[in-house]
């Protein structure tokens, strides 16, 4: 379980990364946390020539408020997500979802932009970002731009980030005070990618529902938006007819692989289930408050 | 442009020691640690970053480290298991309580145990049991069913508080 051979690069600014990465073509690619990287080059299902270690690179860790927006920084770990008390008050949706990605030292090394950039269906924070309607900062030979998450993502391993671009920062709008949130995970143990998982945000007014958006991880080549579960839902109490339009309307958009954690069939099920268990946790939140 | 192959120099600290190395960028900390340093004590279990077995602490995170590449050491502060013991040469508090507890069988687990539960302790020294379950979540055991895992941790934590732990192991 020896990676290929790699020259390794460990730039001090972005600029250098950027640089470095358009010189070196194809071939090379950013190390972030490694956790998903280093594994695919252990199997050689990756064998980048060149690896440039983000590491050295001071301005892309932090986590800040920017006016209605919470930007945090492409190095920033999901360990550190979980110890900021701002991301807890304010994004508590994504401090639920980071713990319940990987195991403790995985959580140490693994980052929100390697997590974002990867493409992975089976990663938990696009379905997230997508469902928060966060916006991606990008920074490449031509410059800067922002890609909303939700045009991001085009296939397996497949995105919107261009030859020698890295992603700089998430910046995602706060939520209303006062929302309703729940990300719910079905996995086989402690530590796995999801089987099934939705993410769900939502406000209410006088006992129905003003506001939903449902995102679905690991239930497509990409994650998803699942704008007319969203809308099934939106102007109802969340009554057991409204959460089964909900759950059909959801499972109508997933293509799931068959796979170790089960046949498709099975994760479209439990992928409805998991949308209408988030949508009653987000409204019992509200009504709890 | 440098080559692949071109071996990296690296200067460290492990278990207060400072260390030099040469390494191939694809080396992975791991094999650093066991085959040049020869601290065998660091197992691997998996080598695809599930087990826990090759556990370390490096700047104050507990790692896996068949999942950092060597030249991302240089310049860290690293402790193993053979740095866990108290200055001079006592048993730590963790050390002691897996032996009184029978926190081990086999003892391939251990090490990558006792380093993660080093760092669990200094982050919340007084963790719940079900803190100290989910704390290990990454660290997987063949032989004990965790039972005597958890009172082992439970006992260093009561230890290191200056408390008493009554709890008998099974
Ligand atoms: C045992 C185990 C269990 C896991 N379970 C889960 C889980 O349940 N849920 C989950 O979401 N994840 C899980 N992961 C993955 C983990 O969260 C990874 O850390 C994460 O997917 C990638 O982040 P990274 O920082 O490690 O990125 P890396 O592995 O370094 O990079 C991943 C990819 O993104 C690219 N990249 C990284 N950063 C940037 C950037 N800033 N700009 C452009 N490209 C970039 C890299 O070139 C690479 O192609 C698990 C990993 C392991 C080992
Ligand atoms: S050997 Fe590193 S996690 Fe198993
Ligand atoms: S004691 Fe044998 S694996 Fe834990």
């Amino acid at each position: 379980m020896i990676p290929g051979p790699f020259t390794y690069h460990r730039p001090e600014s972005v600029q250098e990364a950027v640089r470095l990465l358009g010189e070196l073509g194809e071939e090379a690619r950013p190390l972030a946390g490694g956790h998903s990287l280093i594994p695919m080059m252990k199997l050689r299902l990756a064998t980048p020539e060149h690896l440039i270690d983000l590491h050295g690179i001071g301005d892309l860790k932090g986590i800040s408020r920017e006016g209605d927006h919470i930007v945090i920084r492409a190095m920033t770990t999901q360990h550190e997500l979980l110890a900021s008390d701002l991301i807890a008050a304010s994004l508590p949706i994504l401090h639920e979802t980071a713990l319940l990605i990987a195991d403790p030292q995985v959580r140490y090394c693994g980052t929100i932009g390697g997590n974002v950039a990867n493409g992975d269906p089976g990663n938990d924070m696009p379905g997230l970002m997508l469902t928060l309607d966060a916006t991606y900062e990008l920074q490449g030979p031509e410059g800067r731009r922002s890609v909303a998450a939700r045009e991001f993502y085009q296939g397996a391993y497949f995105t919107a980030l261009e030859p020698g671009e890295i992603l700089t920062a998430v910046s995602v709008p706060v939520p209303p005070a006062g929302h309703g949130y729940a990300y719910e995970k079905l996995k086989r143990k402690i530590g796995d990618y999801a089987t099934a998982a939705a993410a769900v945000v939502l406000t209410m007014d006088g006992g129905t529902v003003a506001t939903c958006a449902i995102g679905l991880t690991n239930l497509s080549e990409t994650a998803l938006l699942a704008e007319e579960a969203a809308k099934a839902v939106i102007g109802t109490s969340l009554d057991d007819a409204a959460l089964k339009r909900a759950a059909d309307a959801a499972r109508a958009i997933m293509a799931p692989a068959g796979d170790g954690r089960g046949p498709a069939e099975y994760r479209i099920h439990v992928g409805g289930i998991m949308v209408e268990r988030a949508l009653k946790r987000a409204a019992a939140r509200i009504r709890a408050a | 442009m440098a080559s692949p192959a071109k071996k990296l120099a690296i200067s460290l600290t492990v278990n207060g020691q400072p260390v030099d190395g040469l390494v191939e960028p694809r080396t992975l900390l791991i094999h650093f640690i066991r085959e040049s340093l020869q601290l065998t004590g660091s197992h691997i279990g998996c080598e695809t970053t599930h087990c826990g077995a090759c556990t370390i602490d490096m700047n104050g995170m507990s790692v896996k480290s068949c999942t950092i590449f060597a030249v991302q050491a240089d310049g860290a502060e690293i402790t193993t298991i053979e740095g866990i013991a108290n200055a001079d040469g006592t048993l730590s508090a963790l050390q002691e309580g897996f032996r009184q507890m029978h926190g081990l069988q086999c003892g391939f687990c251990t090490p990558g145990m006792i380093t993660r539960a080093h760092r669990l302790l200094q982050e919340n020294p007084n963790p719940t049991e079900p803190e100290i379950r989910f704390g290990i979540a990454g660290n997987l055991c063949r032989c004990t069913g965790y039972q005597n895992i958890v009172r082992a941790i439970q006992y260093a934590a009561a230890k290191l508080n200056g408390v008493e732990f009554r709890e008998a192991a099974e």
